[in-house]
């Protein structure tokens, strides 16, 4: 089957998303038989497109006319849409992130093209086409059979791992058809911390909840993630009350998160909290109650104030990365 | 303003998940339902200000069977005017969002809101297929919107950040934590719900594009190890050795 993918990037880099959409749209069309071409929109370099081709592309449509430079949904779903159509796609990938969840609902409708949102494996194809995702935030998983003629997925940011081989794809211009009068969203202003590390793609994660107390204790918290190069979390109280940023909570009514390591330090593990972060692969608690509910979610456990525990910790992965 | 707002029944956030047939159906015996709390907390309020705010009315919609009534009861209990139930139980959430496009098509609504995902499919899907069915602009993830005249002026969630972006009805809003506070019914509330209209009408002719084959439940961790308080480093070499996480 014929693959399109759709390519995600800010500041004119690619996202690591976009690379693993990449990787998987090539599964996908090994599976199937097929080629995979990549769609991007707006200002990027198109050396940094090619490369898409060490990930399984082999050609890339640009259209990069500078009102792309603003995201609006519904002028993006025409652009992907005719692409569809062009390259007679029968698969179309999208990240399962804050733009993709946006527009592959738009697009699957739009082809009336059967969709799974969040995708956590690559499809089956025997005797059928079904994709797997979470549902019940976590608690179970669902096999989802498409039976439309093209399917939409969005892939779960994390999912499976970036494949680099070699090659390059050949980059193309694309006539997208939209223009700026498609637009009708204005986006005024944009604002990301290009410092620390998006959560919903962290493969390390550093949480906290109201185990610390206040606001002015999660210096250390801030430390031990930085350490690790890991995104930092909270539970819902903690955001609740503004200790952190709304977009920190994790759990059933927050985002859900499956990184590499989640570090839970001062949460007790309400069934709400673990239904966010219980896909994690693996999970360390910190808790000076050893009755902690969350214990017997985790892998690995430290009973003992936080207080007392996270300096040491940091003071331990230093030493650790001084000696690798 | 003429808002409509697209309301969800989920399991509590509690329930305990499991499957009956071969792992094909979900078990529902003992599972109590609540309306899915983005929907709830934040569309339904943020709905019910925008009236306060501009006049007009909150018309909800949920697309089920009767055991949906308690869920749209409450919400013209917390403060919506009428409230529209298309009949069918829907198995994927183009049919969700198609049924829904089909009944609000011609009644000019200038503001939709769903919330931003359910918590127990989890697809994050309706309201972009509405909105493309419906050919209205969408911004999903909305943690705040203020109106003026016509126009919102909304922020977003973004990844790693914030967008604020400006549009005007009509337009479809997905939201998020932050774009209200969450209002418990009060008697009045309730006495009053009684009175309001709740229409059901027939679903029209359309078919799911999806269906779930069947269901499986996560794989059980093995028990946890702990590790000594004093000695952290242990952690830091099992993690290295052991987990290969770091
Ligand atoms: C409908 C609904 C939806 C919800 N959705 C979410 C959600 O999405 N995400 C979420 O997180 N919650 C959610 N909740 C709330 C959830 O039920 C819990 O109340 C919440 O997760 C508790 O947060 P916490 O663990 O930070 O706080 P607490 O439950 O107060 O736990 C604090 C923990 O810190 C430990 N502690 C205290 N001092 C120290 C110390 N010095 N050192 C080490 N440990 C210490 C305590 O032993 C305790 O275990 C939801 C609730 C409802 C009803
Ligand atoms: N059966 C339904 N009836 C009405 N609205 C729904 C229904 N299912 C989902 N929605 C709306 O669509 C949003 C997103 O749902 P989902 O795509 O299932 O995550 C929900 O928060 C609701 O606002």
């Amino acid at each position: 089957m014929s693959v399109l993918v759709y390519i995600d990037h800010a500041g004119g880099k690619l996202k690591k998303a976009a690379l693993e959409a990449t990787t998987y749209a090539s599964k996908v069309a090994q599976k199937t038989g097929g080629e995979v071409t990549a769609i991007a929109l707006g200002s990027i370099d198109e050396g940094a497109l090619a490369a898409l081709g060490a990930y399984g592309a082999t050609k890339v449509l640009k259209a990069g006319e500078s009102h792309f430079d603003n995201f609006d949904a519904g002028a993006y779903t025409k652009a992907i849409a005719k692409a569809v159509e062009q390259t007679a796609a029968q698969v179309v990938i999208f990240t399962h992130n804050s733009s993709g969840k946006s527009l592959a609902p738009r697009v699957s409708a739009r082809l009336k093209a059967g969709m799974v949102a969040g995708a956590i494996d690559v499809p089956n194809t025997d005797g059928g086409f079904s994709v797997r995702k979470s549902v019940f935030s976590g608690k179970a998983f669902a096999d989802y059979q498409i039976h439309t003629d093209v399917k939409v997925i969005s892939l779960n940011p994390n999912s499976i791992p970036v494949e680099k081989g070699d090659g390059s794809a050949a980059v193309a211009s694309f006539d997208s058809g939209v223009s700026a009068a498609d637009f009708r969203i204005k986006v005024l202003e944009r604002s990301t911390s290009t410092d620390s590390i998006p959560l919903p793609e962290a493969e390390l994660v550093v949480s906290a909840g109201r185990g610390l107390k206040g606001p002015e204790n999660w210096g250390m918290i801030d430390e031990l993630a930085a350490e690790l190069n890991a995104a930092t979390a909270c539970s819902r109280p903690v955001s609740d009350v503004g200790w952190r940023p709304h977009h920190e909570h994790v759990g059933q009514t927050g985002i859900t998160v499956r990184p590499n390591l989640y570090i839970a330090i001062g949460i007790s593990g309400a069934i709400q909290h673990l239904a966010g972060v219980n896909n994690s692969k693996v999970i360390v608690v910190i808790n000076k109650d050893s009755e902690a509910p969350f214990f017997k979610a985790a892998d690995y456990g430290i009973v003992g104030d936080a207080f007392d525990v996270v300096p040491k910790l940091i003071d331990a992965v230093k030493a650790f990365k001084a000696q690798a | 303003m003429k808002v409509l707002v697209c309301i969800s029944q989920t399991p509590d956030t509690t329930a305990k998940i499991a499957f009956t047939d071969g792992n094909t159906q979900f078990n529902k015996d003992g599972v109590t339902y609540i309306m899915n709390p983005t929907d709830e907390w934040y569309a339904l309020v943020r709905a019910i200000e925008v009236k306060e705010q501009a006049g007009g009315s909150v018309t909800v919609v949920n697309v089920g069977t009767a055991d949906n009534d308690p869920i749209i009861r409450k919400a013209l209990a917390i403060g919506a005017d009428d409230a529209v139930r298309i009949d069918c139980d829907p198995k994927d959430a183009y049919e969700v969002a198609a049924q829904i496009a089909e009944y609000a098509k011609a009644e000019g609504f200038d503001i939709v809101f769903t919330g931003k995902e359910t918590i127990d499919y989890n697809g994050f899907t309706v309201g972009g297929m509405l909105a493309e069915l419906m050919d209205l602009p969408y911004i999903s993830m909305a943690t705040h919107m203020s109106l003026e005249g016509n126009t919102a002026t909304i922020d977003r969630e973004i990844e790693g950040g914030q967008e604020k972006a400006q549009v005007d009805t009509p337009f479809l809003i997905s939201a998020n934590k932050g774009l209200a506070e969450q209002r418990i019914p009060n008697m009045r509330g309730i006495m009053m719900s009684k009175r309001k209209p709740l229409k059901v009408v027939a679903a029209a002719d359309i078919a799911a594009l999806s269906t779930i084959s069947s269901y499986e439940l996560p794989p059980q961790r093995s028990s946890v190890t702990l590790v000594d308080p004093e000695n952290p480093a242990e952690l830091i070499r099992l993690l290295h050795e052991e987990a290969k996480v770091i």
